[in-house]
């Protein structure tokens, strides 16, 4: 297990430790401090991916998160993981890493005929090449492309780990650890400010520990740790370490991933393999640096072909040598640290090849390591298939030549960081002393400084940091403590990046997208075919579209499109980008919020009462209510549906209405209140009267119902419906405050504070008055139907009786505070076995409520009126209410309209089915004859066959016509009579008496 | 986005719900016109790019509607009113 390319010295990594790890199935050895990337580099495996459309064999191009290339599979099973960039996944013992998008294997793959096919796979290719016939798309042509071209396989088991979401406030939030935002966080920091200081990297420093600098005299790496140890120190600040930011959003928040565990095999126990924050900063310094970018030539996604800065940090950061005989090829002065560094490393300088004429820093770096200096040059090409064996250089003079290398390092100049900028509309602005866009507008609070501002000296990186540190904190009002920036070893070099960026390629392609495989000719087919704006661009040729959002590419493609057209870069446009910075796990954004916690689960009162029969539950709406209570032999739920049904109509059952919306409302205008918001009226109502109300929308269609009781002069008490519970209190709250702000009335939610159980059924009184406690008269005198009476039960619990019924038998809810509902109904039925009494669930009252038809969500279903719902004699015509004036307009008014009726089968032994539309009997089944549609059927225990609630047009005149109810969708087509909505004791005696 | 409640204080977007244009006035019923009036009170919107006076409630909080000022283009948020006061001193509703 050597690691051949492992320098002998050097590097921020625990040479004493050494971990072993597996790459498509051989084990390798690193270091703790390593990446994927820089461990395989030290092994000397430079070949480590096929590329996405033409399989070609891709290493290693970049040290950060923006990387195309190195693309791998981590971990296994349920773990696995697609698109990991080998550039940020940090060694562990025992990692399990695999190439993707290969077959059989990375060094032979048979799809690399996908680049002899390269002309069908050109830009636009999708469009093009199969056209024609379409049917073939999607069993053939999308089948074949997505197994062609792809990006690693997803996990097919449900990811094991837990993930969690947070939310930090703080007075200043750094993005970026380098040297502007190590000086920033300090100069912030040292004031008392609560600061944050986020880095995606797993160590501070960023280009700090990538290279050979001096900082007031000590090693760059030392300062930052000495850094890094005083931000630990600081008690009000926080360092966020393997944290992208990846947004910046309205009011100053910014959201960030912090990777807890990837850098484990698997999480610790209690911990979340990652954490979603969201900060809120009052003010922000973004130092995110910079990207280097590419100079498109033949052959430049060749394993071996890594960007100048990338081998920088390998040497510097890995003690990797990325290779051992090198051409450095540069337009800019930045790549005369790379020959000064492979030159101290003991790599060999093959040639250094300045696009430019000549300049001073490369050639003194050149003449120093004694390399070939070429200026006015090119690399026209690099070649070797899997691996660089060696460039094609073109002098100034045209003249070419071959030279043999393992390793080219590339420089096209640095683009700032500048994505957080763009995140809220902020435009770059293309500079041309840098060569680059730079932040032009900035979210509110922000300030951008360093290499991300196009300061890419180290000295004014330094200053600039301490000073937007300072200026952050002092703007939340902290003032005091001082940082003064170290002395930093700057020269005066030329950073910026002037073409040419691209080099005529005689033979091979040019890749200007790495990730997404667009080369330069696509990006001139897409001129010469007209698709010459930059977002036209972007999505003929998809460059910039993978999943490293183009950070490599975007800059390069866009001068390419210039120099083609004619035009100037800032002239041709630019590209924003969105959040996320680098792609994030979904499982991260979702957090605890998944399966049974996806939303809060209420329960009722009864529930764990409920669970001890045998309960089988419903979700409605987040509560969980008893659908039903099956005893011993009954098969199936319509059996034991049944029974309840039979018991309530002919003894006694009892239902947890708890559920139900509740709402106190209370105030010397409490009933005027309530006339605005139900069609009828309440401020009339007797004290110790209850009522059915239905409310509208202001459009005059149906909103909710309920029961409006009254308890006192100025005190009412409503319910609504389950599902609706929150959204009538938040239109309650809604008139009150906004529309009738004059009135004296107020408005709790008492859902949750009151347990109500229904006690329905002939027998419904004997158990109440077993129930309630000396002296209190439970004949119907004593509680008439629709009374309401305040009592105590059991010996002296507060309670209240409303004589209501659902269900249509005798029947009383009996109210008491929430927590004495679990001994309530273990009394009730206690209470009610003398009499027979069962638990029934929803849906037994459900059943029981379209026999009596009742309406419910499914005929207030938004489409609804009160005159369609057979309400329309409730509407008062004595005061306005919501939704009353736009209920009269023609449209909602017209008689013709689907009314509610009844419906059975004529054939009784038929089912029904929700969702089924009339058709005249004889008439064609079409829309022009569609007279309306089923909203509920049940099968009715007491006619002895399915019945049905639904709208038919004009319905109300049609009672006793037969129609068809067509289901095309279940092939269902059944003869119906129209009937009264009523299917049990029509003239309503049983819940009198 | 964040607003602040004059009753809370600054609090993240998730705990409001938002209903709408603030600068709407339900129509007098008892007007002649009514039913038109109605009709556009309830579907017709304008849709400023620059500030808008809205309706929202802090529903995950003290359930207090709140005029809220937001720039559209940018979401940034000016002046937050109670919106009782608000209606209260326009008269809105009172008969």
């Amino acid at each position: 297990m050597s690691q051949p390319n492992r320098l002998a010295s050097g590097g921020l990594i625990d040479r004493t430790r050494p971990l072993a790890f597996t790459f498509d199935g051989r084990t390798y050895s690193g270091h703790p401090g390593d990446t994927l990337a820089s461990a395989l580099l030290a092994n000397g495996v430079t070949l480590v991916g096929r590329s996405f459309k033409y399989h070609r064999p891709r290493g290693v191009l970049t040290a950060g998160s923006e990387e195309p290339n190195a693309l791998v599979e981590l971990r296994t099973g349920a773990r696995r993981e697609p698109n990991v960039k080998a550039t940020v996944a940090e060694l562990y013992a025992g990692l399990e890493a695999s190439s993707q998008n290969r077959f059989p294997s990375l060094a032979f793959d048979l799809l690399a005929v996908n680049q002899l096919a390269s002309p069908v796979f050109v830009a636009g290719f999708y469009y093009k090449t199969f056209m024609w016939p379409a049917k073939l798309w999607e069993k053939l042509y999308e089948p074949l492309i997505r197994r062609a071209a792809g990006l690693g396989r997803a996990a097919e088991a449900a990811d094991p780990d837990p993930y969690e979401k947070t939310t930090a406030h703080c007075d200043v939030l750094v993005i970026g650890g380098g040297p502007a935002g190590l000086a920033a966080a300090l100069a912030a920091g040292r004031t008392g400010a609560r600061v944050i200081l986020a880095d995606e990297d797993f160590a501070l420093g960023g280009r700090l520990i990538a290279e050979r600098r001096e900082l007031g005299g000590q090693s760059a790496a030392r300062w930052a740790d000495e850094a890094e140890a005083e931000l630990a120190n600081l008690p009000e600040v926080t360092v966020l370490r393997r944290t992208s930011v990846l947004g910046a959003y309205d009011g100053g928040v910014y959201g960030a991933v912090e990777r807890v565990s990837d850098h484990l095999r698997e999480p610790a126990p209690h911990q979340p393999r990652q954490r979603f924050w969201r900060i809120v900063a009052k003010r922000a310094v973004l130092a995110a640096g910079a990207l280097e970018r590419p100079i498109a030539f033949g052959g430049n996604d060749t394993p071996g072909v890594m960007f100048a800065g990338a081998v920088r940090a390998y040497l510097n950061r890995y003690g990797v040598a990325p290779g051992r005989r090198a051409v450095v090829y540069a337009n800019n002065d930045d790549a005369a640290r790379t020959v000064a560094d492979l030159n101290a490393a003991g790599c060999e300088l093959v040639a250094v090849v300045d696009a430019r004429g000549d300049s001073p820093a490369l050639h003194a770096a050149a003449r120093t390591a004694g390399a070939l200096l070429v200026f006015g040059g090119a690399v026209a090409r690099a070649y070797g298939g899997q691996s660089v064996k060696g460039c094609e250089i073109v002098d100034a003079r045209g003249g070419s030549f071959n030279v043999a290398c393992d390793l080219v390092a590339v420089s096209g100049g640095w683009n700032p960081t500048i994505h957080l900028t763009t995140h809220l509309g902020g435009r770059p602005q293309w500079r041309d002393d840098l060569a680059a866009f730079a932040p032009g507008g900035t979210p509110p609070g922000m300030t951008v400084v360093g290499a991300a501002a196009g300061a890419f000296g180290l000295g004014e990186a330094l200053a600039a940091g301490a000073q937007a540190g300072a200026e952050a904190a002092n703007d939340c009002g902290f003032s005091g403590g001082t940082f003064d920036p170290p002395r930093a070893d700057d020269d005066s070099g030329e950073t910026r990046g002037l073409g040419p960026w691209r080099v005529p390629a005689k033979r091979g392609k040019a890749f200007v997208d790495f990730q997404n495989d667009v080369t330069v000719k696509d990006v001139e087919l897409a001129a010469r075919e007209g698709f010459r704006s930059v977002e036209h661009l972007k999505r003929y040729t998809t460059l910039g579209m993978a999943t490293d959002q183009g950070k490599t590419a975007n800059v390069l493609g866009l001068a390419l499109m210039a120099e083609i057209t004619g035009r100037s870069i800032p002239a041709t446009g630019l590209t924003l980008t969105r959040p996320p910075f680098t792609p994030v796990a979904l499982g991260a954004l979702g957090g605890a919020h998944r399966a049974k916690e996806f939303k809060p689960t209420r329960l009722p009162p009864s529930h764990f009462w409920a669970e001890e029969q045998g309960a089988v539950f419903v979700e409605t709406g987040l509560w969980m209510r008893a659908a039903y209570f099956p005893r011993a032999g009954e098969t199936d739920w319509l059996e034991t549906t049944i029974r309840e049904v039979e018991t309530v109509r002919t003894k006694v059952g009892v239902y947890d209405a708890s559920t139900l919306g509740k709402i106190d409302v209370q105030g010397a205008d409490a009933g005027a209140f309530l006339d605005h918001v139900y069609i009828n009226t309440f401020s009339t109502m007797p004290i110790g009267k209850a009522r059915y109300g239905l409310m509208l929308r202001e459009d005059g269609i149906a909103m909710d119902d309920g029961t409006v009781a009254r308890l006192g002069e100025t005190h009412y008490y409503v319910t609504t419906s389950t599902a609706h519970a929150a959204s009538v209190m938040r239109h309650l709250e809604y008139c009150r405050q906004w529309l009738f702000p004059h009135l004296d009335v107020h408005l709790s939610s008492i859902t949750d504070q009151w347990a109500k159980y229904a006690i329905a059924g002939p027998r419904s009184r004997d158990v109440v008055a077993a129930l309630a406690d000396d002296g209190f008269d439970v004949s119907d005198a004593g509680l008439p139907y629709l009374g309401v009476k305040e009592l105590t039960v059991c010996g002296g619990t507060r309670a209240r009786l409303f004589r209501l019924s659902f269900s249509g038998e005798m029947a009383f809810e009996l109210a008491v505070p929430a927590r004495y509902g679990d001994a309530l109904i273990r009394a009730i039925m206690a209470a009610g076995e003398p009499f027979g009494i069962c638990p029934y669930g929803a849906e037994a009252l459900s059943v029981m409520r379209i026999e009596k038809g009742h309406a419910a969500a499914a005929e207030l279903n938004g489409q609804t009126t009160a005159a369609d719902l057979g309400l329309g004699g409730m509407m008062s015509k004595k005061k306005d209410c919501i939704g009353k004036v736009l209920s009269q307009r023609e449209g909602l008014a017209d008689p013709a309209r689907p009314r509610l009726v009844g419906f059975k089968p004529v054939d009784r032994s038929q089912r029904l089915r929700g969702g089924a539309h009339f058709v005249p009997r004889g008439a064609a089944v079409t829309a022009a004859n569609d007279e309306g549609y089923m909203t509920s059927v049940a099968y009715s225990p007491s006619n002895g066959c399915w019945v049905g609630l639904g709208f038919l047009a004009r319905g109300q005149e049609r009672i006793g016509e037969i129609v068809r109810a067509v289901d095309p969708v279940r092939d269902g087509d059944v003869e119906v009579e129209v009937v009264a909505p009523v299917f049990v004791d029509p003239e309503g005696v049983r819940v009198r008496g | 986005m964040r607003i602040p409640c004059p009753y809370c204080g600054v609090r993240g977007l998730d705990e409001f719900a938002y209903l709408g244009d603030a600068t709407l006035i339900r129509p007098d019923p008892a007007a002649p016109g009514a039913e038109a009036a109605f009709h556009d009170y309830v579907y017709l919107r304008d849709n400023p790019a620059g500030l808008h006076r809205e309706l929202w409630q802090h529903a995950s909080g003290c359930q207090s509607w709140l005029v809220v000022t937001r720039d559209t283009r940018t979401h940034a948020i000016g002046r937050v009113e109670v919106a009782r006061d608000v209606a209260a001193a326009r008269g809105s509703g009172a008969e």
